[in-house]
């Protein structure tokens, strides 16, 4: 089929309807609700088969998929942000249960301040939690990667949850070409749901979520659930091969975009790692040898193909759209101890924040984080972690804040200015 | 790379004229990418969509920075700095703007060197907010500008985009599509493709070492409404809500209580509504016992502001001007 234009909210619909699946527990939320839209028009139409109830909330939603999927049928759902959150207890709860599902959640900043826009922090804050996740770029590998989730999660190696992250707006409501795969050939991919002996009748009632006594008992449990998610590098290849055998379309564990002569590479996650691939293309323009090295599966954490692909560089230049509060960035941290005392390690891993709750990164700042980083290689000094954020838009912010001075001493008269003659001044860098 | 924006409001098909040139520029060969940006949805809030066509894969994505083409459904954004129309905009730009008034003026009043032209309106209108089917107007103009899509191109993504909405609806949409079309034949493929940013001689971006900041600055605090005074959300209002005092039955608190933005104040027993931040929602309106507040469409209120200021009304000359 030719491809045609679909948000990645639509595709991640298309991926659902192209896996067959059963039962779609719902609960709405910006930046998602197309998602379900979509999925309750065509089963409401008869177009798709299958049944979608819509839960109070997130936290029966989860649950409910959970249940689902301990019965034997092939489940999807989709959330975002303080959906994710609020679902957090389940989530771990069903991954325990060992529940093979597929969760899609379209990435939004959490509160406060509440924000509709694109940040990881939601996403990453269920990476313990024993779901797999697989991150998205663009809007064709949202749909391709909900087939692979069904694949990874089904496989009696891994037999977990997997989430499916797309960010918001610059994927759920941008429309790309996407190709939509014949069904019959989806169906060769991945058949029916054998679920094996995963199965539940209300004459042979069976009890998935079991307390014990002790740390021996849980830690067998939970180390598990660690083997199997570590199993899904090797799965995950297989079926990523398998996928581009039949699709044409590579979807490595770990995408290297012109990495082989890179000299310093590029690291991040999700949709704005394709402004990386373009200002490589305009760096390469410009006689440097840049790459970009992301992984879309994040957990289990691909880190032999990370060592391969940035063995040997000068630097790595890690974006983070993601902030640990108190620590820094995740994906730098990460990154770090996978790479410690290993031979080929670059000395020289820069770190910076950017695109907190949407902030754009602009062409010019992958550039000059390139600069940095050259210089940082060259002096053997590594700068600290910087956040990307301009004189510009602090003006913007102490703009605003003049105005809550107004409105403080219209509310608290007489206690004096918020901000004293002894706060530090924003001072130029460099 | 065509880089397309369409500013308009909510409500006036922004995104579906986004939707409407991309599709006509997928079926005409380009790769490409369109989405629309909003906050909290609302009728009448200030938004834009975007449009990007490569005859290559599109890695940029998100706002447009350095854009080739600018529509603006509604030249009240342009005072509107949230609105963010003229956003990078320099002398390879094209700016489309619906306007009664010359490109001339804007251009003088904006102090901008960009190409300037006036969106052609097919129907007379005494508002231009009120032209019909103003999403599918600015996509037929903005689809001659670009001058790579044909007019058969144009009808089918009409056809192909609004196709739920029915027959009827679709030819309407279509016949003002066709005119913006045909009107702007002089300035068929005015439109041309910018380039990326160079990597070599960039502009350094200007970060700064974000200061500490006491929490009582630095924590996300609002404690009275002063931001929102601060807001002109008046400027969003398309309808004005009158209280007739001679039917007002001085209850004082149904309609100030019911105000979902607080713009309705009682003082002495008298409702007065705040205008520079009534946005018209028409809340008011529904709930007043005695029907004594009336719905006004705002540009006819503004007309009968400019013949006779409300006493007390600053800003009655000022937005009547607008």
């Amino acid at each position: 089929m030719p491809p045609k234009l679909l948000t990645g909210n639509a595709a991640a619909a298309w991926g659902a309807r192209l896996a067959a699946v059963d039962y779609v527990p719902a609960f709405p939320i910006t930046p998602q609700t197309e998602i379900i839209e979509i999925l309750g028009a065509w089963l409401d139409s008869g177009e798709m088969p299958g049944r979608m109830v819509t839960l109070e909330s997130e936290h029966s939603m989860i649950t409910a998929a959970g249940a689902a999927a301990a019965t034997g049928v092939r489940v999807f759902s989709a959330t975002s942000s303080q959906g994710l959150l609020y679902a957090m207890e389940m989530l771990y709860t069903v991954a325990g249960w060992r529940a093979p599902f597929v969760l899609v959640n379209v990435s939004r900043g959490l509160s406060a301040p509440i924000t509709l826009e694109a940040d990881h922090n939601d996403v990453l804050a269920a990476r313990d939690s024993g779901f797999l996740q697989l991150h998205c770029a663009d809007c064709q590998e949202v749909l391709d990667s909900v087939l692979l989730a069904y694949r990874l999660a089904e496989d009696p190696l891994i037999r977990l949850p997997v989430l499916v992250n797309l960010d918001g707006f610059y994927l759920s409501f941008t429309r790309e070409p996407v190709s939509l795969p014949e069904a019959e050939a989806v169906r060769g991919f991945l058949p029916p749901f054998d679920p094996r002996d995963i199965r539940f009748a209300a004459n042979a009632p069976a009890s998935q979520a079991v307390a014990v006594l002790g740390g021996g008992p849980y830690s067998y449990f939970r180390y598990e659930a660690h083997l199997a998610a570590l199993n899904g590098v090797a799965v995950y290849e297989r079926v990523a091969a398998e996928f581009n055998t039949l699709f044409g379309r590579q979807r490595d564990a770990v995408e290297c975009y012109k990495t082989i002569d890179a000299e310093i590479v590029f690291y991040m996650i999700g949709s704005f790692s394709t402004k990386a691939r373009e200002a490589v293309d305009r760096l390469r323009d410009a006689g440097q040898k840049v790459g970009l090295v992301r992984p879309r599966l994040l957990r289990p954490f691909p880190a032999g193909h990370v060592l391969t692909a940035v063995a040997g560089k000068q630097g790595i230049i890690v974006i983070d759209q993601n902030l640990s509060i108190g620590l820094g960035g995740i994906l730098y941290t990460e990154l770090l101890a996978s790479l410690y005392d290993k031979p080929g390690a670059p000395p020289v891993v820069t770190s910076f924040i950017g695109g907190l709750g949407g902030r754009d990164i602009s062409p010019q700042e992958f550039y000059h984080m390139l600069t940095i980083t050259r210089q940082a290689i060259a002096s053997g000094s590594v700068p600290p972690p910087r956040l990307l954020y301009t004189a510009g838009e602090l003006r913007e912010i102490r703009k605003l804040q003049a105005i809550a001075q107004v409105e403080r001493e219209e509310t608290a008269p007489g206690q004096g200015p918020i901000r004293d003659s002894n706060t530090a001044q924003e001072t130029p860098r460099e | 790379m065509f880089r397309i924006r369409i500013h308009g409001r909510g409500g006036q098909g922004i995104k579906m004229a986004s939707r409407v040139l991309g599709t006509a520029l997928f079926q005409a060969g380009y790769t490409v990418q369109d989405a629309p940006k909003y906050g909290a949805e609302r009728r009448g809030a200030p938004i834009f969509s975007s449009v990007r066509a490569a005859r290559e894969t599109i890695n940029e994505r998100g706002t447009i920075y350095r854009p080739d083409l600018v529509v603006v459904a509604d030249d009240t954004l342009l005072a509107v700095p949230a609105a963010g129309t003229l956003l990078g905009i320099d002398g390879h730009t094209v700016v489309l703007v619906n306007s009664h008034e010359p490109a001339d003026t804007w251009c003088h009043r904006l102090n901008i060197t960009a190409r300037l032209l006036i969106l052609p309106a097919c129907t007379e209108v005494e508002d231009r907010a009120d032209l019909p089917h103003i999403g599918a107007t600015c996509a037929g103009a903005a689809a001659r500008l670009l001058g790579v899509i044909a007019r058969a191109g144009l009808l089918e993504a009409i056809a192909g985009e609004l196709a739920d909405l029915g027959p009827d609806i679709v030819a309407e949409n279509q016949a003002s599509a066709l005119a913006a079309f045909d009107a702007m034949a002089d300035w068929q493929g005015a439109v041309t493709e910018g380039i990326a940013v160079a990597a070599d001689n960039y502009v350094v971006p200007d970060w700064i070492e974000l200061p500490f900041d006491d929490a009582r600055m630095a924590a996300p605090d609002i404690r009275a409404c002063a931001n929102s005074v601060e807001v002109r959300t008046g400027l969003w209002r398309t309808m004005r809500p009158i209280i007739d005092y001679d039917l007002c039955k001085r209850c004082w608190w149904v309609c100030s209580t019911f105000c979902p933005d607080s713009a309705i104040a009682v003082a002495e027993d008298i409702p007065v509504i705040d205008y520079d931040h009534c946005k018209g929602c028409m809340v008011c309106v529904g709930v007043c016992p005695p029907h004594a507040i009336e719905g006004v469409p705002e540009y006819l209120a503004q007309q009968q502001d400019k013949l006779q200021p409300a006493p007390g009304d600053a800003n009655a000359t000022e937005t009547a001007d607008r």
